[in-house]
């Protein structure tokens, strides 16, 4: 059952993962708890507290525009199930 | 029947001419062998870390220079969730909340809207204000077959700049207009080539209509798949056709995207409002933030001249119309060519030319571009040097030939890459300047002709030219007109 939380169906359906009706009450407990922590953290006054960009405080790691090296056709597609014309085969998704 | 307001808002994605991807150092480059420039970043292999490429940072912060954006001091990377086989890590970095670039504006010059429609600007000068430009990644090449798909990985993760613009577009044509002076200016800061027929540059585009007198915009329906500014045109008036219409009959319009089909001329709806996608952003942590101060100092000297700055020095420097200005303008590698012809006509002093420049820009818009065009070819191959058409020039300003002369000569070294002198010796064009055989057609046309000479001699200035005429009639074309019009002149006077 989704909660003023979220809706775990709706969730799933964005990663594209199918959930039994057992696994789908197990996750929406789960998270629901995950989520009433963050309501928590919510509620914390953070006013005249500058917001951080990322965890730590670490700025402009950057690389120059110069070309590396780059795998061969064939080590790239050395784990794909399928190829075909040193090409990923998938299957055919048209949006 | 109420007529009805249109409003237009664009987001342009285009690619930026770096060596190297975004997030990786695999070669950013077109029409290498299928997946020969991948790694396990741009493959979106679990644990790879990506890394910052300076060079597209830099380039997206020029292109916010060039088009007057606030660049905010700090800017960041966040992850697009979206599932779908070209992008195999399932989100695409990009940028949330904190983009390179926020507001400016895209100015819509005159030459940029479609030639059909530049006579009759609804509002020229108009400046469309931008929302934001931020960076993101590409994504992989598919390729749809008859029962799969074929993915090739070179152009995921090669940079990508999304530029966004307020719905201040009013119609097809201003919207044409938008995207050509964008390309212009982006082809000036040596951003990227911009060319939406090579897929250099891609846009969706958002529209609405809403009755006149309603203020708040009409449902939004976005439209895509065009790939061509010509296409986007159709496409828009298609769409606003069928907005107008549909509301005429009194049908609700639902917030919707649709897809330009350009063969068939009409879009088609994609998915409506319900079925949207929902990105769920968050920021990326394996990239760093980036404080744009530094970087914002090093690129600010790199703003190069823009096409209204470059027409407004070629009205005051070489004294050309602002018509000529534009057209030259609107081609970096055409401008480069009228310069360099018209700056080593002005050094040659000696010469004592009259309008060379003017010449100049007479030459490359009433003969040039039309050989170029007629050929197929670019400025960048025309067979006639920025030299080579200077000559030219000296032989018409000189008088050695006339202008119409001039666009014989023209044409033959177009088409054969010979010199103008050359030309003009064989084809025995030289005007008679030898005052000894002008003399002697200035007496038979003043004997002929003694009533005109007479109107001269009462002051008729204007028969001179009649007179001039009969000596041009009698050296079969070949006399200098100015030259005659000159001895006729200090005859008569006497
Ligand atoms: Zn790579």
């Amino acid at each position: 059952m989704p909660t003023e939380n979220f809706d775990v169906r709706y969730v799933a359906a964005l990663v594209r993962l199918e959930l039994t009706d057992e696994e789908a009450s197990t996750y929406q407990q789960q998270l629901d708890k995950i989520l009433d922590h963050m309501r928590r953290i919510d509620a914390i006054d953070v006013s005249g507290i500058e917001p951080t960009a990322h965890a730590n405080p670490v700025f402009d790691v950057m690389r120059e525009d110069e070309p590396g090296k780059s795998f061969s056709p064939e080590t790239a597609l050395r784990n794909a199930p399928k190829q075909r014309n040193d090409q990923f085969v998938v299957t055919k998704v048209v949006e | 029947m109420p007529s009805y307001l249109v409003s237009i808002g664009l987001e342009v994605h285009t690619q930026i001419n770096t060596r190297s991807k975004m997030f990786c150092a695999c070669r950013a480059h077109y029409g290498e062998p299928p997946n020969s420039l991948t790694c396990p970043v741009c493959l979106g292999l679990p644990g790879a870390l990506p890394v910052l490429n300076r060079g597209a940072i830099e380039k997206t912060i020029l292109t916010g220079l060039m088009l007057g954006c606030e660049i905010p001091p700090l800017s960041k990377w966040d992850r697009k969730n979206y599932f779908y086989p070209d992008m195999p890590k399932n989100y695409q970095l990009s940028q949330f909340d904190l983009p390179l670039c926020e507001g400016g504006g895209v100015p819509l010059y005159d030459l940029a809207y479609p030639k059909d429609a530049q006579k009759d600007i609804a509002q020229p000068g108009k400046v469309v204000r931008l929302t934001r430009i931020h960076l993101e990644e590409d994504v992989a090449k598919s390729t749809h077959h008859q029962n799969d798909t074929t993915i090739d990985f070179n152009r995921a993760g090669t940079p990508l700049m999304e530029i966004v613009s307020e719905p201040e577009l009013e119609s097809p044509e201003e919207t044409a207009a938008y995207l050509n002076s964008l390309r212009q200016i982006l082809n000036y800061g040596g951003v990227s080539d911009a060319d939406m027929e090579k897929g250099q540059l891609r846009c969706d585009v958002n529209v609405s209509v809403r009755p006149e007198g309603q203020d708040e915009l009409g449902v939004k329906i976005e439209l895509k798949n065009m790939n061509s500014v010509s296409a986007v045109r159709r496409a828009l008036h298609y769409e606003i056709d069928r907005q107008i219409t549909a509301l005429e009959h009194g049908e609700t319009l639902i917030q919707s995207t649709r897809r330009w089909d350009d063969d068939l001329g009409e879009t088609q709806l994609m998915r409506t409002k319900e079925f949207a996608h929902d990105y769920r952003y968050l920021p990326d942590p394996d990239l760093l933030p980036v404080r744009t101060g530094a970087l914002l100092e090093k690129v600010r000297p790199l703003v190069p001249e823009l096409p209204h700055q470059k027409i407004a020095r070629y009205e005051s420097d070489f004294g050309i119309t602002h018509y000529d200005a534009s057209v030259i303008a609107s081609d970096l590698d055409l401008s480069a060519y009228f310069e360099q012809a018209a700056n080593t006509l002005l050094e040659r002093e000696d010469l004592h030319l009259k309008s060379p420049a003017k010449r100049v820009a007479n030459l490359i818009i009433n003969d040039l571009l039309a050989a170029l065009n007629e050929s197929e070819k670019p400025i960048t191959k025309c067979p006639l040097s920025a030299a080579a058409l200077a000559e030219l020039v000296t032989l018409i300003d000189g008088g050695k030939i006339s202008g119409k002369q001039g666009k014989e000569v023209f044409a033959e070294m177009f088409a054969s890459g010979r010199g103008a002198a050359e030309i003009v010796k064989e084809k025995g064009m030289e005007q008679v300047s030898d005052t000894g055989a002008l003399e002697t057609f200035i007496t038979q046309a003043i004997d002929a002709n003694p009533d005109v000479v007479q109107q001269v001699k009462d002051g008729n200035e204007k028969s001179i030219n009649f007179l001039t005429g009969q000596v041009m009639k009698l050296s079969k074309g070949q006399a200098n007109p100015q030259l005659v019009g000159q001895m006729l002149r200090d005859r008569l006077s006497n």
